[in-house]
């Protein structure tokens, strides 16, 4: 049986012009207006957000839990991505 | 690489039992489990969970989700009928609240698998079971007072608690509920306050109130440690991180001073101040009568599941008519 609440989204909150969009949680709805008014009145009842983003859940392409270990290994043996890798003299002062 | 990850993505809530199989031989999974529990990390819905881990959080969190539903009932019974435009627009919010913490609920425990429509048809049939607390009739204003200030207080006791819940979809609606629950007590507060230091009438209104809600209030966090069949579980995954009577304790010792200060009396004629334990000896509820209600003999039982299936058997049409809407738009896009 098909549910009756309609297809899951998820809701993206952006505090204020400049600020990253941040997952906010989610909800039922059966089309995408439907999705944004419900997601204003679910989630920004007292300021939380001046803008919305609300996608289809199962638009979400997602990592696995399992794969972890293989899928993020090749950044963790580079130290040389970090700042601190490098010495700097001490006389160049702040950089 | 990447179209097997697309095919696993699917569904981005739930493992499949290829999945679980294929674990099952590279690492013990269960250890894995186990031993993020134990350094307090979080589990999220993709992770792999033992079947009565999950079942404990679908059942947890649906009653949890079923409660906020019902518990807007007894509020809306007094909407039409509050006192001034300023009290009804409050209530209105609060109930809103109520009703979008029953979304944040509902879709936290749809990501352990089960759906939105299972859950309220074991509402609706009467399957499902939801707070005590809810069974009881809100005869006076003051009963709005005595929910916000003592049924909320207990509710948000045990909340603040699972803000820190081992599941990570519960912990994160947890912490949303909580900021949103604050304003409800504090609401509740000053309508007794109102009540408390007005006319000899009021006054014995908001009293007649904390009367008849005091010993319920106490029933919400459930059995006495020794008869509690799920407490252990709950403490072990860390789904609870304190127990039934911990939480009861914390309660009384909150809520006793903030009575004093009402001058009113609490119901409960044995209460006493413990200077050993730092907090107050007091009476158990009645724990007959706890049963009876949760079996659906309370005073409002009847009433409240025949109150829900009607809103929800009301909103047919609209559901049907929006889903018939949206399958229209999509077919004009299509074409």
């Amino acid at each position: 049986m098909a549910d009756s609440q309609g297809p899951l989204w998820e809701v993206f909150v952006q505090k204020k012009a400049g600020q990253p969009f941040v997952h906010c949680g989610n909800l039922h709805a059966f089309d995408k207006e439907m999705a944004l008014q419900n997601s204003r009145d679910l989630y920004t009842r007292r300021g939380e957000g001046m803008a919305l983003w609300v996608v289809l859940s199962s638009n979400i392409v997602s990592s696995s839990p399992e794969d972890i270990g293989s899928f993020f290994e090749p950044s963790n043996d580079k130290i040389f991505r970090h700042p601190t890798f490098y010495q700097i003299p001490d006389g160049v002062g702040h950089m | 690489m990447s179209i097997i990850l697309v095919k696993r993505a699917l569904n981005p809530y739930i493992c499949c039992a290829g999945m679980k199989a294929r674990l099952n031989m590279s690492v013990n999974v269960e250890e894995l489990f186990e031993s993020k529990l134990a350094k307090n990390d979080i589990i999220e819905p993709k992770d792999w969970m033992p079947e009565n881990y999950r079942k404990h959080l679908i059942r947890q969190i649906s009653q949890h989700a079923h409660s906020e539903i019902v518990g807007m009932l007894p509020e809306g019974n007094w909407i039409t009928r509050a006192p001034s435009l300023r009290a009804k627009l409050v209530l209105l919010a609060k109930v809103q609240d109520e009703g979008g913490h029953g979304l944040y609920l509902y879709t936290a425990a749809e990501s352990l698998g089960t759906s939105r429509d299972e859950m309220l048809d074991a509402l609706h049939t009467g399957k499902a079971k939801y707070s005590s607390i809810f069974n009881y009739p809100t005869l006076t204003w003051a009963d709005i007072g005595a929910i916000g200030w003592l049924v909320d207080g207990a509710a948000i006791m045990n909340q603040v608690m699972l803000q820190r819940t081992s599941y990570g979809p519960y912990a994160r609606a947890m912490v949303r509920i909580c900021k949103e629950e604050s304003f409800h007590q504090r609401q509740g507060y000053e309508v007794m306050t109102k009540l408390s230091f007005g006319t000899p009438e009021q006054k014995e209104m908001a009293q007649d109130a904390l009367n008849r809600w005091w010993y319920p209030t106490l029933m919400m966090f459930g059995p006495p440690d020794a008869e509690s069949p799920n407490s252990d579980n709950a403490i072990k995954w860390r789904i609870k991180r304190e127990t039934n009577d911990q939480l009861r304790q914390r309660f009384v010792n909150q809520t006793i001073p903030q009575i004093e200060y009402l001058g009113l009396t609490c119901p409960d004629k044995s209460l006493k101040w413990n200077e050993a334990k730092k907090g107050y000896d007091f009476s158990e509820p009645d724990w007959a009568e706890f049963k009876n209600v949760i079996h659906g003999n309370g005073p409002c039982n009847k009433e409240r599941l025949v109150s829900r299936n009607k809103s929800h058997k009301d909103g047919e049409w609209v559901r049907a008519a929006a889903s018939e809407f949206a399958r229209k738009q999509n077919e004009s896009t299509a074409a």
